[in-house]
C-alpha cells in the first residue's frame, strides 16, 4: 500500500500540469481531486478510470480483481472500437467469494491468470485491483512478477482501487503501471522518420479511424496509440516514436511527459475536436517530426492538405448556414472540448450561450474567453434542476452534453446531442465536425418536438394552453 | 429433476451475475419519493448508475457515502451521517434506502447502530424513513440483494392493522418488468381489488416524462402504504426470492400469504386467475375468458416452431423458472441452463442440469442449440454461436422497451410466443437440394452406382 500512496503523490505532483505548479506545497500534497462529498458525489471511482485509459488495448486480457460489482455490473459498456481482437471485450473477474475475503484472493488470482492464459493465450494480462482485495491485503504486484514469471507472459499490475480516488487519479495510476510494466519493453520490427505516438486517445465510436487517412495522406505512422485500437506490442515498442501528441487535456499527462524525460520524445497537446484545432494538430505533428529530423517537404505537405480539407469542410458547411444561424447551444463538457467545438459552431453562425468548465484548466478558460469574449458564461457546477429550467425557459435551443445529463434535457421536451464517452457517432477531424453539425440540425429540425410540447387536446379543450403559465416552470421557480 | 451444479473454476469469464447491493438499490427505487443509497466508494454507485440508466432509458436517483481509503478503515460512520443530512437537503426524499457494499462489509461496519444514532443526534429526521440493508458484493447476487431490501423494509416499516376490505398486497419480485407490474394490476384490479404493489416499478421506472423535475423516483409504493402493508386481506409473493418479504410480513402483521412462482404461461396465468377469483368471490372477468382462449390458440399456432428447439438459457433463478418452464411447457429443450445463485427452484426445473457460473461456461455448453436467451451481455456469444438472441432479464442496454417487455398473464404469454416464433421464423432455413445429400464419408461416393453396372 506504501508504493500505492508514494505513487499518487507522484501523480499529484505533476511538473508539466500547470495548474498544478501553480499551487502551494501543501495543497500540492492533497491531490487534484477534491475531497468528495457523501450523498452528493458523483462519478465513477480510481478502478473506473484505470479500466477506461487501457481497456482500449484490444488484445489483451483485462482481468478484475475483486468482488462481482466491479466488472460484473460494468463489463462491455464502452465504446472503444477495435480494427482486430475482440479479447478487449471479454469480460475477466476473479468474483471473490466470502471464503477468498477471509483467506486472501491472491491463490485465485494466480490460478485465473493460469485459466485465461490456457484458454485465450493473450499476449498480455492486465490485473485490476479493486478496494475489497486491496483492503484484505493481496499483493497483485508479487502475483503478477510470480505469474510472469512462471508462464513466461507480461502479467501486468494496476493498482488503482476503486477508494483511493476518482476517475482522472486512476487514469494516470493506469499511466504509470503502463510506464512501469510495458513501455519499452519490446521493439518494433523497423522505424521510419514519420513515426508517432497519440497519446490519452480511446478510438471511441471509432474516431482515430477519422483522423488516420489524413496521417496516412501526411505519410506519418502511428506507431503506438495509447491506448486506442492498441495492440499490446505497439505500446511496448512506443518508446521507439519521434515525437507524440497528447489530446484529452490532462488525463495522461504522465505518459506523455516522462516518455519525453526518460525517451526523448516531444510531444505536444493537441485536439481533433473543432477545424482550427485539427489543422494545428496536424501541423504540430509535422513540426515536431521535421525537428526530429523528417524531411522539410512534410510540413509543405501538411499545409496543402489543411488548405483543401478546410476549403472542403466551409463548403459543406453553406448548406447549414441559414438553417442554424443564431441557434442558441448550452454545452455541458469538460476540459478541451469546453472551447474545441465552440469555435466550429460559432463560425457556423451559432450562439454558445454557455460552457461548462468544472473539468477545465487555466488555459482552457483563457481560450474561452479569447472565443467567447470577455463575459463569457462559464458555468463552474450545474444543478441537474438549474439546467432543466434553463432548457424549459427556452434560453438554449439544444443542449450538448454527456450521458448523465441526458433525460433533463430530454423530460424538458428539449434537442440533445450525446457528445462524451458514451456517444455513437463520430466527431473528430473535419469529418466528424461536418457530422456533428449534421446531428445538430437533425435534431433541431426534427417534427417530434413540436408534437412531444402538446398538451394532450382533451386535458383543457376551452382555454388557450399556451397562454397559461407553464406548471412546472413555476414550481422550480417557487422552489428557488 | 435437474442436477444442480455449481462450476468450479479460479476466473469468471464473461459474468451472467450482478451484485447484490444494486439488486437492492432497484427494490428501493420502486418505492415512491426514494434515495438509494450505497455505502462504499463512489464507484460502486456509478456503476450501477450508468448500468441503470442504460437499461431503463431514464435518469437513475442514486447516492453514495463515498467512502475513501481512510474512513473505510476508520468506519463509515461520519460518512453514513453526512450522506443521509446531505441528501436530506438536497432532494427531501420520504425515503433513503441503504445498501452495504463488498468494501464497508469487509471492514464491518454497524449501519443500524449507526441510523440509531443519527437519529438520535438529528430529530429534524423524524419524519424521514430509513432502512439499511447488508448486501455484500462477495456474497450471492442481484435477486438475493433485492429480496433482502425488501424483506427488510417490510420488518422495519409494516405495522400490524386493522383489516381492509378489498385491500391485498402483491409483494413484485426482481424479475417483474415495470410493464409486467402494470398488467398484473390491470388485472388484479379487475377483480375489485385495491392492490398495494411493492416495490412497485412500473411508477418510477415505467419511462414517462413528469410535469416536475425530481431528484428522487418519480413514483413507486409511497412509505405510508408500505406501513399499511398488515391491513391487507392477504398477500400475492411473485417470485420464490419474495418468501422470506411475504414471511417476514405474517410475522410481523398475520397477513396471509401465497406465493406465485410464476405468472408465465397457461397454468401459471390460471393458478393466478383461480386464486383471484376465490378470493374475490367474483367470476374471472370475461376479458380474460376472451385472453385465455386466446393463448391457447397462440399456443396451438407456436408449438410448431418451438417444439423439438434446444434452448440455452442464462438468467436469475426466478426469471429461469418462468421462462424455463414456458419453454418447457412448448416442447423446447431447455439444453443448456445457467443462473447466478442459489434458489430451491433449480433442482426442480425441467432440464437435466442447472449451473450456477457465467457466459463462458453457458457457451461452453450451448453448441447446437437454436436460441439464447439471456440478458444484453449475450451478444457477443449469440453472434459467435451465430444463433438468434431473446433478450430478458437485466441490463438490455442494446434494445429500446425493456421497462415495457411484457411476459406475465395471459396476454403477456402470448406475445412472448408469438414475439419467439417469429425469432425462429425469421432464421428459417431454405431448403435446398445438397440438403438430403449424402456426406461422402458415410455412404457411397456419387456415380458409384453407374460404375458398379460397368463392372
Amino acid at each position: 500500500m506504501s508504493s500505492l500512496n508514494s505513487k499518487i503523490q507522484e501523480v499529484f505532483d505533476e511538473p508539466a500540469c500547470g495548474k498544478n505548479q501553480n499551487k502551494d506545497e501543501k495543497a500540492r500534497k492533497k491531490g487534484c481531486t477534491k475531497q468528495l462529498q457523501p450523498g452528493a458525489a458523483a462519478g465513477g471511482c480510481a478502478f473506473d478510470g484505470a479500466k477506461i485509459a487501457l481497456q482500449p488495448i484490444t488484445d489483451v486480457a483485462h482481468l478484475v480483481h475483486g468482488p462481482i460489482a466491479c466488472e460484473g455490473n460494468s463489463w462491455d459498456n464502452r465504446g472503444a472500437k477495435s480494427s482486430g481482437s475482440r479479447l478487449y471485450r471479454t469480460g475477466f473477474t476473479t468474483d471473490i467469494n466470502e471464503l477468498d475475503v477471509v483467506y486472501g484472493g491472491e491463490k485465485r488470482l494466480y490460478k485465473s491468470v493460469k485459466e485465461i492464459i490456457d484458454k485465450y493465450d493473450p499476449p498480455a494480462i492486465f490485473v485490476y485491483q479493486t478496494c475489497v482485495t486491496a483492503l484484505i491485503g493481496d499483493d497483485i504486484e508479487a502475483v503478477c512478477k510470480a505469474a510472469s514469471q512462471k508462464f513466461g507472459k507480461p502479467v501486468i499490475p494496476v493498482n488503482a482501487p476503486g477508494f483511493v480516488g476518482s476517475k482522472n487519479l486512476g487514469n494516470k495510476l493506469a499511466g504509470e503501471a503502463l510506464l512501469d510494466h510495458v513501455i519499452g519493453t519490446e521493439e518494433p520490427d523497423y522505424l521510419t522518420p514519420y513515426d508517432i505516438n497519440i497519446i490519452g486517445e480511446y478510438n471511441l465510436a471509432g474516431e482515430l479511424w477519422q483522423v488516420k487517412p489524413l496521417l496516412d495522406e501526411m505519410g506519418v505512422r502511428i506507431l503506438s496509440c495509447i491506448s486506442g485500437d492498441a495492440k499490446y506490442r505497439e505500446v511496448a515498442y512506443s518508446h521507439r516514436a519521434k515525437a507524440a501528441m497528447m489530446v484529452c487535456s490532462k488525463a495522461m499527462i504522465n505518459i506523455a511527459r516522462k516518455m519525453e524525460e526518460r525517451y526523448e520524445i516531444p510531444f505536444f497537446e493537441g485536439s481533433f475536436y473543432g477545424i482550427s484545432d485539427m489543422s494545428d494538430s496536424l501541423r504540430q505533428i509535422a513540426k515536431l517530426l521535421v525537428d526530429k529530423g523528417a524531411p522539410d517537404e512534410l510540413l509543405a505537405c501538411t499545409e496543402g492538405i489543411i488548405a483543401r480539407e478546410e476549403a472542403r469542410f466551409w463548403q459543406r458547411m453553406e448548406p447549414f448556414r441559414e438553417r442554424l444561424k443564431g441557434v442558441k447551444v448550452l454545452l455541458i463538457t469538460g476540459g478541451v472540448k469546453s472551447w474545441s467545438v465552440v469555435s466550429a459552431l460559432q463560425e457556423v453562425g451559432m450562439e454558445i450561450v454557455g460552457t461548462s468548465v468544472k473539468k477545465s484548466t487555466l488555459e482552457d478558460k483563457q481560450k474561452i474567453k479569447e472565443l467567447m469574449g470577455e463575459d463569457a458564461h462559464m458555468i463552474e457546477d450545474m444543478t441537474p434542476r438549474e439546467m432543466y429550467k434553463m432548457l424549459k425557459d427556452a434560453q438554449a435551443d439544444i443542449m450538448l452534453s454527456g450521458g448523465r445529463s441526458q433525460f433533463v434535457a430530454l423530460k424538458a421536451k428539449m434537442p440533445w446531442l450525446d457528445i462524451n464517452q458514451e456517444r455513437h457517432h463520430a466527431y473528430a477531424g473535419y469529418e466528424g465536425m461536418v457530422k456533428l453539425v449534421e446531428e445538430i440540425d437533425n435534431s433541431l429540425y426534427n417534427p417530434v418536438w413540436e408534437q412531444v410540447r402538446q398538451p394532450a387536446p382533451w386535458d383543457n379543450p376551452f382555454l388557450e394552453v399556451t397562454a397559461a403559465p407553464d406548471p412546472m416552470t413555476a414550481a422550480l421557480e417557487a422552489a428557488a | 429433476m435437474a442436477k444442480v451444479t455449481t462450476i468450479k473454476k479460479a476466473c469468471a469469464v464473461n459474468p451472467l451475475k450482478m451484485s447484490q447491493p444494486i439488486g437492492a438499490a432497484l427494490a428501493f427505487m420502486g418505492v415512491a419519493n426514494s434515495m438509494p443509497t450505497l455505502h462504499g466508494s463512489q464507484g460502486c454507485t456509478a456503476f450501477g448508475l450508468v448500468l441503470f440508466v442504460r437499461h431503463f432509458k431514464e435518469a437513475i436517483p442514486m447516492q453514495t457515502t463515498a467512502m475513501n481509503e481512510a474512513t473505510t478503515i476508520m468506519g463509515g460512520f461520519d460518512n453514513v451521517e453526512q450522506a443521509i443530512l446531505n441528501i436530506h437537503k438536497r432532494a427531501n426524499p420520504s425515503f433513503i434506502g441503504i445498501a452495504s457494499t463488498g468494501l464497508t462489509e469487509t471492514k464491518g461496519d454497524d449501519v443500524d447502530g449507526y441510523l440509531a444514532l443519527v437519529r438520535k443526534k438529528h430529530p429534524e429526521l423524524d419524519k424521514l424513513a430509513m432502512v439499511y440493508v447488508s448486501t455484500p458484493d462477495y456474497v450471492g447476487a442481484f435477486q438475493d440483494g433485492w429480496a433482502k431490501a425488501v424483506e427488510k423494509m417490510i420488518r422495519e416499516l409494516a405495522e400490524p392493522a386493522p383489516l381492509v376490505p378489498k385491500q391485498i398486497n402483491v409483494l413484485a419480485g426482481s424479475h417483474l418488468t415495470p410493464g409486467d407490474i402494470e398488467e398484473l394490476r390491470e388485472i388484479v384490479e379487475a377483480f375489485g381489488f385495491n392492490p398495494i404493489i411493492f416495490p412497485d416499478l412500473s411508477g418510477s421506472l415505467d419511462g414517462h416524462v413528469p410535469d416536475n423535475f425530481s431528484p428522487t423516483t418519480l413514483g413507486g409504493t409511497r412509505v405510508e402504504d408500505i406501513r399499511r402493508l398488515g391491513s391487507s386481506q392477504f398477500t400475492l409473493a411473485i417470485g420464490e426470492h419474495m418468501r422470506g418479504a411475504a414471511q417476514a410480513l405474517q410475522e410481523k402483521t398475520g397477513a396471509g400469504f401465497e406465493v406465485l412462482e410464476s405468472l408465465t404461461g397457461l397454468a401459471a396465468g390460471d393458478r393466478l386467475m383461480t386464486l383471484l377469483s376465490q378470493t374475490s368471490g367474483r367470476p374471472v372477468p370475461n376479458k380474460y375468458r376472451r385472453q385465455r382462449s386466446q393463448l391457447v390458440d397462440a399456443m396451438l399456432d407456436a408449438h410448431f416452431h418451438l417444439g423439438g428447439k434446444k434452448i440455452a438459457i442464462g438468467a436469475e433463478p426466478d426469471l429461469l423458472w418462468a421462462i424455463g418452464h414456458l419453454f418447457a411447457g412448448m416442447g423446447s429443450k431447455l439444453t443448456a441452463v445457467m443462473t447466478t445463485t442459489q434458489s430451491p427452484l433449480l433442482e426442480k426445473l425441467p432440464a437435466e442440469e442447472v449451473c450456477i457460473g457465467d457466459l463462458e461456461d453457458l457457451e461452453e455448453r450451448a453448441s447446437g442449440c437454436d436460441l439464447l436467451i439471456t440478458h444484453s451481455h449475450g451478444r457477443q456469444m449469440a453472434e459467435r454461436l451465430d444463433i438468434p438472441l431473446l433478450r430478458m432479464g437485466i441490463p438490455m442496454f442494446d434494445r429500446l422497451g425493456a421497462a415495457h417487455q411484457v411476459s406475465v398473464g395471459y396476454r403477456g404469454t402470448r406475445d412472448l410466443l408469438f414475439q419467439v416464433a417469429n425469432l425462429f421464423m425469421a432464421e428459417a432455413h431454405e431448403p435446398g437440394p445438397t440438403d438430403w445429400m449424402p456426406k461422402n464419408e458415410e455412404g457411397a461416393s456419387c456415380g458409384s452406382c453407374a460404375s458398379a453396372a460397368a463392372h
